[in-house]
């Protein structure tokens, strides 16, 4: 006999006790009695780092979908990865905020601009981005690069165009920013190991 | 660090200085918990502010900001007198029986060879006595009035207890305690571990906190050993391996010292960088320099470097001058700059005097904000108010501001502060049209790349013959790229005990930096990380957590460079004859016929004890530096004020007003007027972070914001009787550079302290404000912070300078 919860509670609110009933083979059927699936079971883990102080903890990233090519994920919960030596599952106060930054209003969504003088952002397309960026560099680069210095040495620096690198960033992108920097010419250059 | 963070869990005392561990970085001080609970480990903490960390101490001391070396100089002055080191380390393992030059002289705070004018010393006397042998001359006996051991007992004499209490506001009883504390670890198998962070660095004699220290563990002989070492607790997650590859003007990728005007030339440049051994035996690492360079220059230039053009030398840009963060905006403030990129970096927050960094900003013909955030500094040019009073149309700066994915969104390996380089997924995709920073870094140089193939211009060489050898040009991958920084051989490498006997095969990946060339065979975009993707494959994605030691060393997760060692000096942790100090802490040992244990040895692996090889392969003398003559400002650290301190003099030198501050450190042009004296601004300031908040990110971040909405200062209960002020009042706070107005905590976590017979009071400064994020808006605190840096590093003074407070 199939019981449902809600018919359950309404025989035992009928005035028959709930442990004869269960005794003579009534029970809600388990899985009926589920208020709602658990939400993780069917998300996708993936292993990642709180990108926050140097501890680097690891963190678990759950997602929406199975990562097949039209499913796109979508990022609903971040909590400490219980097998790093290092943090063992915890995340601080700062770290169990991650969703909310990954989340929050101020991220950047497209390329913009501000003109000189102007008071206000105008959204462009990547294309423009790049190519307005890459006249200025080029411009500047091609005017400025000293390429010997007043006693005759091959010096090839160029010091009127600077950059600050990200340690948010990975090591990867780090030594591709390193790279291509360098052998622009780039000696102003510096991070956050600074400061 | 020189440790890593679970290794935290086998000291026997910890030293909680120069940082707030519990509320900085509460993960890893979970370690010092475990210390105190399960090795009975004790914790000391000493602060101007009673932090979390010092609520779960077993002592804490207060002290003045800015006053550390005379603290640690005390502490030094009382091992040396009570005799409490470990003898046969400090004879052994530093340079404390090396003689040196009879010039050498300290006299009323300044060291020989300082020349006022430059601000800068000549090193002519700060050097060893060298013998017809072409080693240096040693006094084993340590009796010698010119050995280094000798020297340094005489320099920290003047250390005294009465003095140290004087300088730093710490009473004289709580100074002797921890004295005492710290000299217990002096036994053999006793270590004490140190947790600094930016509390030490942040100072104009920032370098010189750590050294102190640094020669105080090795005078207790804790260098090398399980919870033992000097732990930097560094910044962002990756903040270690950014460093790592030198995204800063000194250092190429590996800290390979950048070309200078004066290198004209490769041999010129290797010649200079590959040291000759100091003493007989020694390891002398650095003499592998060229192997390093050369096989940068190849993964860098590919076919087209040769021994033919130098492999490419020319190419490099060689450096004239400073160009640190904060000559950057120097340069930038004079109009000698015209376009900048900020990549996940929010200078107008995070340098020193935001007025003058908006100036310099407001200068530029175009500024790139690359970035996952909205930051202020994207937005220097338009009024926020009070917090940001600016106007547009006299900006003429064309700003781009570029959306970039942030942890979540992308593939990529991060290197936390003890060094281990740990591999990490993507989880999703960013936001509308944002990408990753590699992408958008490849955009901008394959651009320019097809404008210089198709126009022309200058110095195309470096672009053109860059190599490139994406599958996806447009996209690098983060595996591509990881594997060129390992490295690969390019021809066949060979065994150099046997020319027949192939090591690495042509185009397999090294397995380490033993295996790079310098004739053109090798190929490496980093040689500290050399092997963390082998043949083996990527070596930081490893994720087996097992600790057969129990030490936490876990040798099979992730990678630590270098060459997978995790305690770095590790045969230190080892007397002569190679038994550990401690054998219940055993990190390697001497197994009879190679070292060994539960860590990569620091040390040739066959190099037997009698051979007298020492554990500090990477200099020249193969022992550690209790005199330093590479620093900037003196071989030994010395205590000098603040460039903004609350006394009129140094209690050290009070009759030199040159050695009032330190005397090494760069100030520009006009900068020394923007200092403020105590009279006008009477109150010692200083600025931290709070554990809800992180930096200028979490601002933007609903939850933290939450948690912590508004900006806020906190000063004592007597200095808010002084000048009326409640909890919850809004108060402003003025420096000579501008001001900010927060509400004033009133705590008894930050203490009145006596110093040279006045009384100072502490301000205490959170930073995360600004105008841009959903916490409520606040005032940049850098807009009160000095444009002034250590001599060394040129970090700015953030940590100690002078305030004036009022109820608003």
């Amino acid at each position: 006999m199939q019981v449902s919860r809600r018919q359950f509670f309404k025989v035992c609110g009928a005035g028959l006790s709930g442990s004869s009933i269960a005794l003579m083979g009534f029970s809600p059927t388990s899985a009926l009695a589920e208020v709602r699936s658990y939400k993780l079971a069917h998300a996708t883990e993936t292993r990642n780092m709180c990108p926050y102080c140097s501890v680097s903890c690891g963190v678990l990233i759950y997602t929406t979908g199975d990562k097949s090519k039209n499913a796109k994920a979508d990022i609903i919960h971040i909590e400490g990865d219980p097998d790093n030596p290092v943090n063992r599952g915890t995340l601080c106060p700062k770290g169990a905020g991650l969703m909310d930054m990954v989340k929050s209003p101020n991220r950047l969504k497209y390329p913009e601009v501000r003109e000189a003088g102007s008071s206000e952002w105008k959204r462009i397309s990547w294309d423009e981005a790049i190519d307005r960026i890459a006249a200025h560099v080029k411009k500047d680069r091609d005017a400025n690069l000293i390429e010997k210095n007043a006693d005759g040495v091959t010096v090839n620096r160029w010091n009127t165009t600077g950059f600050l690198a990200s340690s948010a960033a990975g090591n990867e992108a780090g030594y591709l920013t390193s790279k291509i920097l360098r052998n622009l010419g780039v000696v102003a250059l510096d991070t956050q190991a600074r400061i | 660090m020189t440790n890593h963070w679970v290794d935290l869990k086998n000291s026997d005392l910890v030293i909680v200085m120069g940082g707030n561990a519990a509320e900085a970085h509460p993960c890893g001080f979970k370690w010092v918990i475990e210390a105190k609970k399960d090795r009975k480990a004790r914790l000391i903490v000493v602060d101007p502010r009673f932090t979390r960390s010092a609520a779960v101490a077993d002592f804490y001391a207060p002290i003045r900001a800015g006053t550390d070396i005379a603290f640690l100089g005390g502490v030094i002055n009382y091992l040396l007198a009570k005799d409490k080191i470990h003898h046969e380390y400090v004879k052994n393992y530093t340079n404390a029986a090396f003689l040196i030059d009879e010039g050498f002289k300290f006299d009323d705070g300044l060291f020989s060879g300082y020349n006022a004018e430059k601000r800068s010393y000549g090193k002519d006397t700060w050097k060893y006595q060298m013998g017809k042998d072409g080693f240096a001359m040693v006094d084993p006996t340590l009796q010698d009035p010119n050995c280094v051991f000798q020297l340094m007992k005489k320099h920290y004499s003047r250390y005294t207890p009465e003095l140290v209490s004087k300088t730093t506001g710490t009473p004289q009883d709580a100074f002797l305690k921890i004295c005492e504390m710290m000299a217990e670890t002096s036994a053999p198998d006793k270590t004490m571990t140190i947790c600094y962070a930016l509390g030490w660095t942040e100072h104009s004699v920032g370098s010189q906190n750590i050294r102190t220290m640094a020669l105080i563990q090795l005078l207790l002989g804790n260098m090398g050993m399980a919870g033992g070492g000097i732990n930097a607790l560094r910044g962002h997650a990756n903040v270690q391996g950014i460093t790592d590859m030198c995204l800063y003007s000194e250092v190429l990728p590996g800290y390979l010292s950048a070309p200078t005007d004066a290198d004209v030339d490769r041999k010129t440049y290797l010649e200079k960088r590959t040291p000759k051994a100091l003493r007989p035996n020694q390891m002398n690492f650095p003499q592998n320099f060229p192997k390093w360079f050369t096989s940068l220059q190849k993964a860098w230039y590919g076919n087209a470097a040769t021994d033919k053009n130098d492999y490419g030398y020319d190419w490099l840009p060689k450096k004239d001058a400073a160009y640190d963060v904060l000559a950057i905006f120097e340069r930038m403030h004079q109009g000698k700059m015209n376009g900048f990129f900020c990549q996940g970096f929010n200078p107008l927050a995070s340098v020193a005097n935001k007025k003058k960094v908006g100036d310099a900003l407001a200068k530029l013909k175009f500024l790139v904000v690359i970035d996952p955030l909205a930051t202020d500094t994207s937005e220097f040019w338009k009024p926020h108010g009070e917090f940001n009073e600016v106007d547009p149309s006299k900006v003429q700066t064309e700003v781009f501001r570029l959306p970039a994915n942030l942890f979540a969104e992308e593939t990529a390996s991060f290197t936390n502060s003890g060094r281990v380089i740990q591999w990490h997924w993507k989880a999703a995709d960013g936001p509308g049209e944002s990408k990753g920073d590699i992408e958008i870094l490849a955009a901008l140089f394959l651009k320019l790349k097809a404008m210089y193939a198709k126009d022309g211009g200058k110095l195309p060489e470096p672009i053109m013959n860059l190599t490139w050898p994406y599958r996806i040009p447009a996209k690098p991958s983060p595996a591509e790229l990881l594997m060129e920084i390992s490295g690969k051989a390019l021809g066949d490498v060979f065994d150099p005990k046997d020319k027949t006997k192939v090591i690495v095969k042509a185009g397999d990946q090294v397995a380490g930096f033993a295996q790079l060339r310098d004739d053109g065979s090798t190929s490496c975009g980093n040689w500290i990380y050399s092997g963390c993707w082998s043949q083996a494959g990527n070596l930081t994605a490893r994720r087996d957590n097992s600790d057969p030691s129990g030490l936490g060393q876990t040798l099979n997760w992730g990678f630590s460079w270098p060459a997978n060692r995790r305690i770095i000096y590790n045969r230190a942790s080892c007397d002569l004859a190679g038994k550990p100090w401690d054998p219940k802490r055993t990190v390697i040992k001497w197994t009879g016929t190679a070292w060994g244990g539960n860590d990569v040895p620091d040390m040739r692996p066959d190099a037997a004890p009698d051979e007298n090889v020492m554990p500090f392969i990477m200099t020249p003398e193969g022992v550690a530096r209790l005199f330093a003559p590479a620093m900037a400002d003196g071989p030994f650290p010395e205590h000098y004020e603040p460039f903004e301190t609350p006394l009129d003099k140094n209690p050290f030198h009070p009759g030199n007003p040159k050695a009032a501050s330190n005397p090494a450190a760069r100030v520009f042009k006009g900068d020394m007027e923007t200092f403020g004296k105590a009279k006008d601004f009477p109150y010692v300031a200083t600025t931290y972070r709070l554990v809800e908040h992180f930096h200028f990110w979490t601002k933007h971040s609903r939850i933290n914001a939450v948690l912590q909405p508004d900006q806020f200062v906190e000063i004592s209960e007597q200095l808010a009787q002084e000048k009326g002020i409640a909890t919850g009042d809004k108060v402003k706070v003025r420096s000579n550079r501008g001001f900010i107005k927060a509400v004033a905590v009133v705590t008894k976590r930050i203490k009145t302290l006596d110093v040279d017979g006045k009384k100072v009071h502490t301000v205490g400064i959170p930073i995360h404000w600004g105008f841009k994020g959903v916490t409520k808006p606040g005032f940049i605190t850098n807009t009160l912070t000095p444009f002034v840096g250590d001599a060394n590093c040129q970090t700015p003074e953030y940590k100690a300078f002078l305030v004036n407070i009022e109820k608003v």
